[in-house]
């Protein structure tokens, strides 16, 4: 178990850079998911702490101790791999064994380890089985299992879930959170699977593009994004981008005007921008409500209508916004492929965006998060 | 013949066609078998007749006669030259595995300048014909005092053996999964570690199969053994077996000369049979996911 601490870390490629200037600091003991679209340099991040990769410039600390030139085993680290990566030709016995062995180990224990490990991961009766003969899931397990027995100080996990089936992915995705509350040890988990992340996390780290986009617990990403790239990567199905020009800017409510849909308060503090700025709303989907349109409304046309059986996802054409709008409706909506239909828009529920795509700050959410640190 | 039978039904035709094709199949099938094997099995025959007998002409085994075998057998610098052949096969079967594996690592999964190059030259190593370079070695042998020693012929046939165990182990090599040599970094395992703990029991097919080529490749090779080798007890058995005279300059002795030939391949088909068990794919199936 231990801190670790990023200190303006880049990465290159002889003329790529991958990353810049990661400033990170991570707790003893907590969880934290590095998420963003494949090609953010995600996993570069996780190697690069691993030690399979070398730290173009800037410095790496784990436990207090500078480890940029140290490797993987001296650094404490112990890893999961995407695609398991077990030794074929080894049980599952010395599949775990095999790094304790080569530290050395007594061979009791070894033996007490191994048995340990098998216990929490509930191996114990696959122990002899090579892992051919085992399913993802299991060889899933023998995965981490390997990567836990040498008790590393941190654990990195490397999209471990994303070869295995939907069903799968969730059972494993409890027994990994499970597993974070048994042992209190630092883990550092890479995913593209907002789902995954958000669940996990103690702290989500959004990539994009080689940097940090934002860091933050599930409730301030999802809260209180920073950008829209934030806004658009958590949340499914995605957050509603709509552009539209400040009509009145305050400190409390703004006005915007949204070609076809009229004005629009939003609760956010647009204070530092001038009348006539052009900006970007934000409507969650789940926060769009529809109400049909009369004959004489100017209402947005249904495109599609998705039913997923507990709720159907309605898509809208809008003329100022280059991807449809999706809403999320009850199971049972009336509405239909074709129909016409206003939104009803909440203040409190939006988010505003700058033409340099920052957030401004959400007056609302204030409130209720006071509300929540009070409860 | 009448129009009708000209006309046959559709189906009859096709029957006719699909038997003609079977039978043309199976007849080719036999054709390559007896371009193949006859010569091997008319050694064998051979090797069974008395000096009597040899220029009778039989296609079957008509009586057993051991005599030439006990021949051969009874000369000691034959059974030298078997134990000869042995060491130098096995000894050069070992050092082209060894350096090949440790050079397959390099090749196929260290990044550095020049990889492709020090491949071409390794395969150009081996283009160049025995003949060419027979002389120049000759000097190499002499000069390292490995003249007339079954280790100048170890030392001369890793030359030619390795080029192509390294380029079959470094193809090998290139196809294990990234993370698995990975997964050894993370725990703790040194480059050698990797190569014999985690990449050899995968690599034991393709190792298997290169091994065997290689050890057939020596045992049966008979321009050096027969350039570098001077006396009878130093020699390997197809130079031993080509100077297996006669009592006379104007005899010479079939049935002898068959024997030791069958003696000597029965070593290469017993090898095969043991290892062709180990020649199985697949074996990095559970790795990951496949």
């Amino acid at each position: 178990m231990a801190s670790v601490t990023l200190t303006k870390i880049n990465k290159a490629y002889g003329p790529v850079h991958i990353l810049r200037d990661i400033d990170l600091t991570i707790e003893n003991g907590e969880f934290v998911v590095f998420v963003g679209p494949s090609g953010c340099g995600k996993s570069t991040l996780l190697r690069l702490i691993a030690g399979l990769e070398e730290i173009s410039a800037g410095d790496l600390h784990i436990g207090g101790d500078l480890v940029n030139h140290l490797s993987p085993k001296e650094r404490g680290v112990g890893m999961v791999f995407q695609s398991y990566a077990l030794y074929p030709h080894m049980t599952v016995y010395e599949n775990i064994a095999f790094g304790l062995k080569l530290a050395k180990e007594k061979q009791q224990t070894v033996h007490e380890r191994v048995s340990k490990t098998a216990e929490v991961l509930q191996l114990e009766a696959l122990l002899e089985r090579k892992p051919k003969e085992m399913s993802g899931g299991q060889r899933q397990r023998v995965a981490i299992g390997r990567a836990m027995a040498r008790e590393p100080r941190i654990m990195l996990f490397d999209e471990p879930l994303s070869n295995l089936d939907a069903s799968l992915r969730v059972q494993m995705r409890t027994e990994i959170a499970k597993l974070h509350q048994r042992l209190q040890s630092t883990m550092i988990y890479v995913t593209h699977d907002q789902v995954e992340a958000m669940t996990l996390a103690d702290k989500i780290v959004v990539l994009n593009a080689g940097r940090v986009e934002q860091v933050g617990s599930p409730y301030e990403l999802y809260e209180n994004p920073a950008s829209i790239f934030v806004a658009g990567f958590i949340g499914s199905p995605k957050m509603n981008f709509i552009q539209g020009t400040l009509v009145v800017p305050g400190s409390n409510q703004s006005q915007v005007s949204i070609a076809g849909a009229g004005d629009v308060i939003s609760a956010v503090n647009s204070s530092r921008l001038q009348k006539g700025a052009k900006v970007t709303l934000g409507v969650r989907p789940e926060h769009l409500a529809l109400r049909p349109a009369t004959a004489q409304d100017d209402g947005l046309e249904v495109i599609n209508v998705e039913y997923l059986g507990n709720e159907s996802f309605v898509y809208l054409q809008h003329p100022c916004a280059e991807e449809l709008l999706v809403a999320r409706a009850p199971a049972y909506t009336s509405i239909r492929v074709g129909d016409l239909v206003l939104l009803d828009i909440s203040p409190e529920l939006t988010y505003l965006f700058d033409d340099e795509c920052l957030a401004m700050p959400r007056t609302s959410l204030q409130e209720r998060s006071r509300e929540v640190g009070n409860g | 013949m009448t129009i009708q039978s000209l006309h046959m039904q559709p189906s009859t035709r096709k029957l006719i066609k699909h038997l003609l094709l079977r039978t043309a199949f199976w007849l080719l099938i036999l054709a390559i078998m007896l371009f193949s094997v006859f010569p091997f099995y008319y050694a064998i025959l051979t090797s069974f007749k008395s000096s009597a007998q040899l220029f009778s002409i039989d296609y079957l085994i008509t009586s057993l006669n051991f005599s030439n075998y006990q021949t051969v057998l009874s000369q000691t610098s034959f059974v030298k030259s078997l134990w000869n052949s042995l060491l130098v096969s096995t000894l050069t079967v070992a050092i082209s595995l060894l350096f090949g594996l440790t050079a397959a690592y390099a090749l196929g999964r260290v990044e550095f300048r020049g990889r492709g190059t020090v491949l071409l030259i390794v395969l150009a190593v081996s283009m160049f014909p025995q003949v060419a370079v027979l002389s120049g070695l000759f000097e190499v042998i002499r000069a390292l005092n490995l003249y007339n020693n079954p280790l100048g012929l170890v030392f001369s046939y890793t030359i030619f053996t390795l080029p192509f165990t390294v380029w079959v182990l470094t193809t090998f090599m290139r196809q294990l999964p990234k993370e698995l040599e990975e997964a050894a970094i993370v725990d703790g395992a040194s480059p050698v570690v990797t190569l014999f703990k985690v990449f050899m029991p995968l690599l034991w097919p393709a190792m298997v199969t290169t091994g065997l080529l290689a050890f057939i490749a020596a045992w049966n090779e008979f321009l050096f053994a027969l350039t570098f080798t001077l006396t009878d007890d130093q020699r390997t058995v197809p130079v031993a077996i080509a100077l297996i005279s006669g009592g006379s300059a104007y005899e010479l002795p079939w049935g002898i000369i068959m024997a030791a030939s069958v003696i000597v391949t029965v070593p290469l088909v017993v090898l095969v049979l043991i290892f062709q068990r180990r020649i199985v794919s697949g074996l990095t199936a559970g790795a990951v996911k496949g």
